[in-house]
């Protein structure tokens, strides 16, 4: 545990004096405010939040993780000839990288509608839903990062897998699943498709927050079928362990990937 | 040709195989490190150096053969690495720490109180350093810092990779001499350079790998013998000739 600890205070303190946490931060909170100030404080302001989340996160997850991963190799070179376990390294490089980068996502959000004093009431748990879901969206892409710098050693290949794995996961699934409703619109899809948005953690993300907003009425009677089952004991439950396991297999499988390879 | 090695080995390689893919990078290696010794792993680009080191230290995993370090089994844990101090060929540290923070680090990582850090930034100079970020560091400070982090433990164990690229004579100096009191008071010293003069100067025993097989393993006076070459440059010239003859 010492081991993790202090591998993620240095980190965080790497993150704290460089500039890319200041800037990762600054890009939410020009998002948030400019949108707060286009769409009011309101759900059309969190709806609109929602959307550049969506595609940011995993985004600046994918490729922060796998661009950090390499810029720091020879030093894990050089830590791993040190008295401690790979597992523990591992875990502070994970959280040393998904704190920051929760922390910075949390406060560009939260910032502007508190200084436009609407951190209470209705929109606050909207907002700190939807802040909670961001943060669970980082660690499941800070995983699939390091998952995929671990595996692959060429840095251009390797940036080019994250770019293809958020194109897969931030905007095509959704195309193809849309794609698959329209075509196969005659016959009733709402309970395959309760177990294609659980296999996508975007998705997954997505239905919640619009659920939360109560915006099914748009998704006619798909997102009614959602509202029931999501609102149901079973639904919740179901839910939580998708975003569990979200989050869990991607770091379980890293770190053995991490644990076997060669450096 | 083969040393027979005392007894007291700390480090022992026994049959260790090591293939990438379909390239086999070391064949068969059987070595013995000894206290007191100096020794030098020397070869051509690919010779299996440095995945033999890396081996030691437990950043390779052999396909077959075993390797002990003071009696532990590198692939049964990680506690041994407390016994070495390593050199990396290019020392790389993160942006935004400085020097005193990369110490402070790896001084969590072992459990010992005392450490030979102010003898070492004394010797190495490297006061007024450790308060810079360390990219902002010349490749030869960079270097003695490394020095440092590998020293400071006292580990009875030495491994180091081109230990002397970019320092300037005086640190490079102070380096040799501190590794000549070191062998003196029994470490073991494993190092790679392409720089034969501090070879002939710093080795007592030297292994030459090709195409990860030892071809030569014995006292640099016997090389020199068998070669009939005055000099290691020479020597090591020879045998690569009868290698590709």
């Amino acid at each position: 545990m010492n081991t993790v600890r202090a591998v993620v205070r240095y980190q965080l303190s790497g993150a704290l004096k460089s500039r890319w946490l200041m800037q990762h931060t600054l890009i939410y909170l020009i998002i948030a405010e400019g949108l707060v100030l286009a769409a009011g404080t309101g759900d059309r302001a969190l709806a609109s939040l929602i959307n550049v989340v969506l595609l940011l996160v995993p985004l600046g997850a994918l490729v922060f993780g796998t661009m950090h991963l390499y810029s720091i190799r020879d030093f894990i070179l050089l830590l791993l000839t040190q008295p401690i376990r790979r597992n523990s390294l591992f875990s502070g490089i994970y959280l040393g990288l998904a704190i920051p980068q929760s922390l910075g996502l949390a406060a560009g959000l939260a910032l502007p509608f508190a200084i436009h004093g609407k951190l209470s009431g209705g929109v606050a748990g909207e907002l700190a839903l939807l802040i909670g879901l961001a943060v669970v969206l980082t660690f499941v892409f800070t995983a699939l990062a390091l998952l995929i710098a671990t595996h692959i050693k060429d840095r251009v290949r390797c940036i080019g897998v994250a770019l293809g794995v958020w194109v897969a996961m931030a905007i095509a699934y959704d195309g193809i699943v849309l794609l698959a409703v329209e075509t196969l619109s005659r016959f009733p899809l709402e309970r395959p498709l309760l177990g294609i948005m659980l296999l996508n953690p975007v998705d997954l993300v997505r239905v919640i927050l619009l659920l939360s907003l109560e915006a099914q009425a748009l998704m006619g009677y798909t997102g009614a079928v959602f509202s029931r089952f999501f609102g149901s004991p079973l639904g919740y439950g179901l839910v939580t362990i998708a975003l569990l396991a979200w989050v869990v297999v991607p770091f379980h499988l890293t770190r053995r990937a991490f644990e076997r390879r060669d450096f | 040709m083969r040393v027979v090695q005392p007894a007291n080995a700390s480090i022992s390689v026994r049959n260790v195989s090591k293939s990438f893919g379909s390239l086999d990078v070391l064949m068969d290696v059987d070595l013995e490190f000894s206290p007191s010794q100096t020794t030098a792993i020397i070869g051509p680009n690919g010779a299996g150096k440095t995945t033999l080191i890396k081996a030691i230290l437990g950043l390779v995993r052999p396909g077959k053969g075993s390797i002990h370090v003071l009696g532990e089994s590198v692939l049964e844990g990680h506690s041994y690495r407390r016994h070495i101090g390593y050199m990396p060929q290019n020392p790389t540290f993160p942006d935004g720490l400085s020097g005193r923070e990369v110490i402070r680090l790896i001084q969590t990582f072992r459990d010992v109180e005392n450490t030979r850090e102010l003898d070492l930034i004394r010797l190495f100079q490297l006061d007024g350093m450790l308060d810079k970020q360390v990219r902002t560091l010349s490749g030869g400070t960079r270097q003695r810092l490394s020095a440092l982090l590998a020293f400071m433990f006292d580990p009875p164990i030495l491994i180091l990779d081109e230990p002397t690229a970019g320092l300037d004579p005086l640190a490079s100096a102070s380096l040799k001499d501190y590794l000549h009191r070191r062998t003196e008071t029994g470490a073991t010293v494993i190092l790679t350079s392409h720089v034969m003069a501090d070879l002939e100067e710093l080795c007592d025993r030297v292994i030459f790998l090709m195409d990860g097989r030892v071809r030569f393993d014995g006292p640099l006076e016997l090389l020199r013998d068998q070669t009939g070459e005055p000099t290691l440059e020479r020597a090591i010239a020879q045998l690569l000739r009868r290698d590709v003859a």
